[in-house]
C-alpha cells in the first residue's frame, strides 16, 4: 500500500522534474500576480486632492478637518469662501472633493449625540442631521466610493474623544490597517486565489491526462487502488504548494511589508488544510473530465467564484445571501477568513477550528468521492 | 484438449451504441499455449482482450480466466496477468529504467527483487545501455521491448499483447516472437492480437475475426486443412482481364495477382474444381483466341483461410 503511493509520488515529482514549463509556473505565477495585485490594481485612492468650505466659527470645525486629513485619503489643498467656488473647482478637476461644513455646524454637532449614545450611527439617529457634506466629483466611482466610506470615520473620532472606551477601540481597528491599504488585506487573499488556479488546475488535469496519453489503460490493469493512486497524486502536490506559500508570503513581506502576527506554524497548517482540500477538488474534477480541455474549463468554473466570492474581491457580509452560500461551499472562502486572520489579526488556527475542520472535512470527502469515481475501467 | 483453459468465454459479446463491436464470441484458449486473433482494423480485437482484462464490461456473455470468473475477480486476477497495451501506455516523459521501477514498485516489488527484476529484464530485452534515456525519445521497436518488459514484470501466467509488431520491422519481428516462444516455454499463456498473416502462423491456436464475429478458430494447420474452397494458380498473359472475367463467378471466392500469377479460391461446392475453371477460363479468353495458360492447384496459405472465411478478397477486388 504505501510503496505505492511512494511508486506514484515518485513517478509524478519525476514527471514534474522534466516539465520546465510547469516548474517554472510553480514560481511564477505566485511573484506574477502578487506584483500584478499588489502594484497595479489598487482598489483604494489615496492623496485625493480636496477642498474645504468652511461656514462654521466653531472649534470643532478645524478637528474635523484635522481628523480626516489624518485618514490620508484625502489632501485639503484649498478653502473655498462658499459652495459656488467649490463646485467650479470640482468642474475644473482641480480638486475631487469638497468638505462642506455648515454653519449651524455646532448644533448639528451637539443635537447629534443623544445622551450618550455616540456610538450609533448616523442613520440611527432620526432627529439627527448630517453635521457636514462632502460635495464629490463623482465621475470616477472608485473616488466616490472612497469618500463614502470616509462618511462616518472622521465624525466618530471628532465626538467620541472625550469617551475613552470607545476611542481605544477605534484605535485598535485602525492598528491593522491604519492607512486602510488594501494591499495588506489582499496578500492574504491572494494566497487563496493563487493556491486554488495552481492547485486545482496540477490535480483537475492528473487522471485525464492519464487517460489522454493512453498511461491509464495500463494502470488499471495493474493492482494500484484508486486510493492509492489519489493520494500518491496529491501528496507531491502539497509540497508544491507549501513552496509557493512561503513564496507569496515572503515577497509580500519584503516588497510590501504585510505582517506576520500570526504564527508561521498556524499559517502553514491553514495552508495545508487548504492545499489538500483544493487538489482533492482537482482530482474529483479529473475523473468527472474527458478531456483535458474539459478539466481546464471546471477549473475554471470553480476558479471564478473563488475569486469573486471568497471575499478576495468583495467582503462576505455585503453579499446577498445566496452568493454567502456558495461561498461557503468554496475552500478558498474558509482559506481567506483563516489566512487573513492569521496574517493580519494575530489568530491560531485553534481559534478558528470551524474554517479548518471545515477544509477537513472537504478534503476527506473528496478522497472518497475521487476514489468511489475511479473505477478501474475504460467505459 | 486436455491442459486446463487458460481463458474460456461463453457468447462474449459488447456493444457502442448500435455498433455490435463483439459478436457472441466463445474461445476456449489452453494453458501454456500462444494463441492469435486475426483480423482486419475495427474487427473487435483489441476490445475482445479488454474485456478479457476486466477493463470493458461485456453487455452480455461469460468470461472466466485463469480459471476463476472475471466479474468479481478483477482485481485478484490482475495479479496474474500482464498487458501490453495497443498504444504505447508507459510514460514517454520517464526514462527506461524510471517505468520499469515504478511499475515493480506498484507490483510490491522489494528493493533487491527489483534491482534483481530490472538487471535481469534490460539484460532480456535488449535495453542495457538505454537505461536513462528517455522513453518517448525511442524507435518504436525499443518501445516495444520496453512495453514486453513491464507488462512481463512480475511473472505473469497469461500475457496479453495487442498487435506488439505494428510499428516493428521484420528482423524485430522475428526476435519478438523468439521471446514470446521463450516465455512460452516457461509456462506463460500468451494471447496475441495481429494483422500480419506470417505472425498468426505461428501461434499454437487462432481465432479469426470479422466486424466482430469469430469466423474460424483452430490450429493454423487446421484451418488450411479444412477451408472450404481449392486454391490455384494461372501463370500466363493478360491476367488483369481475365481476373476482371473470374471474379464475376459466385464460385470463385476470390482472385488476387501475385507476381505473374493469378491466385484463384474456387469453393468446394464445385465437384470438379480444376476441370470446372479450366473451362471457364477458356470460355474467358472467348473461343478462337489461343493464349498459353497454364493452371495447377496449389496448398493453401492462411491467407487464403482468411480469405474464404472473411470474403475479404472478393469485396475488396470487385470494388
Ligand atoms: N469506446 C468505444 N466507443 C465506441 N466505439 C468503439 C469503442 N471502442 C471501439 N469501438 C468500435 O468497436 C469496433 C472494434 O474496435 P477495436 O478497437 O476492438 O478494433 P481492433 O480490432 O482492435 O482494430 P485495430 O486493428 O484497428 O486496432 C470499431 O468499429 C470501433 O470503432
Ligand atoms: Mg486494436
Amino acid at each position: 500500500m504505501l510503496l505505492r503511493i511512494f511508486a506514484v509520488v515518485v513517478k509524478e515529482l519525476r514527471q514534474l522534474s522534466r516539465d520546465r514549463m510547469t516548474f517554472g509556473m510553480i514560481v511564477m505565477i505566485p511573484l506574477v500576480q502578487l506584483m500584478l495585485f499588489g502594484y497595479a490594481i489598487n482598489t483604494d485612492a489615496r492623496h485625493l486632492p480636496a477642498g474645504v468650505v468652511n461656514l462654521s466659527a466653531s472649534a470643532y470645525a478645524p478637528r474635523l478637518v484635522n481628523a480626516v486629513q489624518a485618514s490620508q485619503v484625502v489632501d485639503f489643498k484649498r478653502n473655498y469662501a462658499n459652495v459656488m467656488e467649490a463646485e467650479a473647482a470640482l468642474t475644473r478637476g482641480e480638486v475631487k472633493a469638497v468638505l462642506y461644513i455648515p454653519p449651524d455646524f455646532a448644533e448639528r454637532l451637539l443635537r447629534f449625540p443623544n445622551q450618550g449614545q455616540a456610538e450609533l450611527p448616523i442613520s440611527a439617529q432620526p432627529l439627527a442631521r448630517p453635521v457636514a457634506q462632502w460635495l464629490v466629483d463623482g465621475s470616477d466611482t472608485v473616488v466616490a466610493a472612497t469618500i463614502k466610506s470616509l462618511r462616518q470615520m472622521p465624525l466618530n473620532e471628532v465626538l467620541d474623544r472625550p469617551v475613552s472606551a470607545t476611542v481605544a477601540s477605534l484605535e485598535v481597528v485602525q492598528y491593522f490597517n491604519p492607512e486602510q491599504r488594501s494591499v495588506v488585506n489582499i496578500v492574504p487573499g491572494l494566497l487563496g486565489v493563487i493556491l486554488t488556479m495552481t492547485m486545482v488546475m496540477f490535480t483537475s488535469a492528473a487522471i485525464v491526462r492519464e487517460r489522454e496519453q493512453g498511461n491509464m489503460e495500463f494502470l488499471i490493469t495493474t493492482p494500484i487502488r484508486p486510493i492509492e493512486l489519489m493520494l500518491g497524486k496529491i501528496l507531491p502536490y502539497v509540497v508544491v504548494g507549501l513552496v509557493q506559500v512561503s513564496i507569496i508570503l515572503g515577497a509580500g513581506h519584503v516588497l510590501f511589508d504585510v505582517p506576520f502576527r500570526g504564527g508561521l506554524d498556524s499559517m502553514a497548517l491553514a495552508s495545508m488544510l487548504f492545499i489538500c482540500a483544493s487538489l482533492t477538488l482537482g482530482l474529483v474534477i479529473s475523473t468527472i473530465a474527458k478531456t483535458q480541455l474539459q478539466s481546464m474549463q471546471l477549473t475554471i468554473f470553480v476558479l471564478l467564484p473563488s475569486i469573486l466570492l471568497s471575499g478576495f474581491m468583495f467582503p462576505y457580509e455585503a453579499m446577498p445571501v445566496a452568493a454567502q452560500w456558495i461561498a461557503e461551499a468554496l475552500p478558498a472562502t474558509h482559506f481567506m477568513r483563516m489566512s487573513r486572520a492569521i496574517v493580519l489579526r494575530d489568530a491560531q488556527v485553534m481559534e478558528l477550528s470551524f474554517d479548518a475542520l471545515w477544509l477537513l472535512g472537504f478534503t476527506l470527502v473528496g478522497l472518497v468521492v475521487a476514489s468511489l469515481r475511479f473505477a478501474k475501467r475504460l467505459d | 484438449m486436455s491442459a486446463p483453459l487458460a481463458i474460456s468465454t461463453q457468447g462474449m459479446s459488447r456493444t457502442f451504441g448500435g455498433l455490435v463491436a463483439v459478436d457472441q464470441v466463445d474461445l476456449a484458449i489452453s494453458a501454456g499455449s500462444i494463441y492469435g486473433f486475426l483480423g482486419p482494423n475495427g474487427c473487435g480485437k483489441s476490445t475482445s482482450i479488454r474485456m478479457l482484462t476486466g477493463l470493458l464490461r461485456p453487455s452480455a456473455g461469460e468470461i472466466k480466466v485463469l480459471g476463476e470468473n472475471l466479474m468479481g475477480n478483477e482485481d485478484k486476477i490482475r495479479r496474474r496477468i500482464g498487458y501490453m497495451t495497443q498504444k504505447f501506455s508507459l510514460y514517454e516523459n520517464l526514462t527506461v529504467l524510471e517505468n520499469l521501477a515504478f511499475v515493480a514498485r506498484i507490483y510490491g516489488f522489494s528493493w533487491r527483487k527489483r534491482q534483481q527484476r530490472l538487471a535481469e529484464l534490460l539484460q532480456l530485452y535488449d535495453l542495457v545501455g538505454r537505461e536513462k534515456q528517455l522513453a518517448g525519445s525511442m524507435s518504436g521497436g525499443q518501445k516495444q521491448r520496453l512495453a514486453l518488459a513491464a507488462a512481463t514484470l512480475h511473472y505473469p501466467e497469461l500475457l496479453f499483447l495487442d498487435e506488439p509488431t505494428s510499428a516493428v520491422d521484420p528482423e524485430n519481428r522475428r526476435e519478438f516472437w523468439e521471446r514470446l516462444f521463450d516465455l512460452c516455454d516457461q509456462g506463460t499463456t500468451i494471447l496475441v492480437s495481429t494483422h500480419y498473416m506470417d505472425e498468426a502462423e505461428r501461434c499454437h491456436g487462432l481465432a479469426i475475426l470479422e466486424r466482430g464475429v469469430k469466423r474460424a478458430d483452430g490450429s493454423p494447420q487446421q484451418l488450411m486443412q479444412q477451408m472450404a474452397a481449392q486454391v490455384f494458380e494461372i501463370a500466363g498473359q493478360d491476367l488483369r482481364s481475365l481476373k476482371q472475367a473470374l471474379i464475376k463467378l459466385p464460385e470463385v471466392l476470390s482472385a488476387a495477382q501475385i507476381g505473374s500469377r493469378l491466385r484463384v479460391l474456387v469453393t468446394n461446392s464445385v465437384s470438379e474444381p480444376l476441370a470446372w475453371l479450366q473451362a471457364k477460363v477458356e470460355e474467358a479468353r472467348g473461343a478462337g483466341v489461343q493464349i498459353e495458360t497454364q493452371i495447377e492447384m496449389v496448398r493453401p496459405n492462411l491467407e487464403d483461410v482468411f480469405v474464404t472465411c472473411t470474403g475479404q478478397g472478393r469485396h475488396g477486388d470487385v470494388a
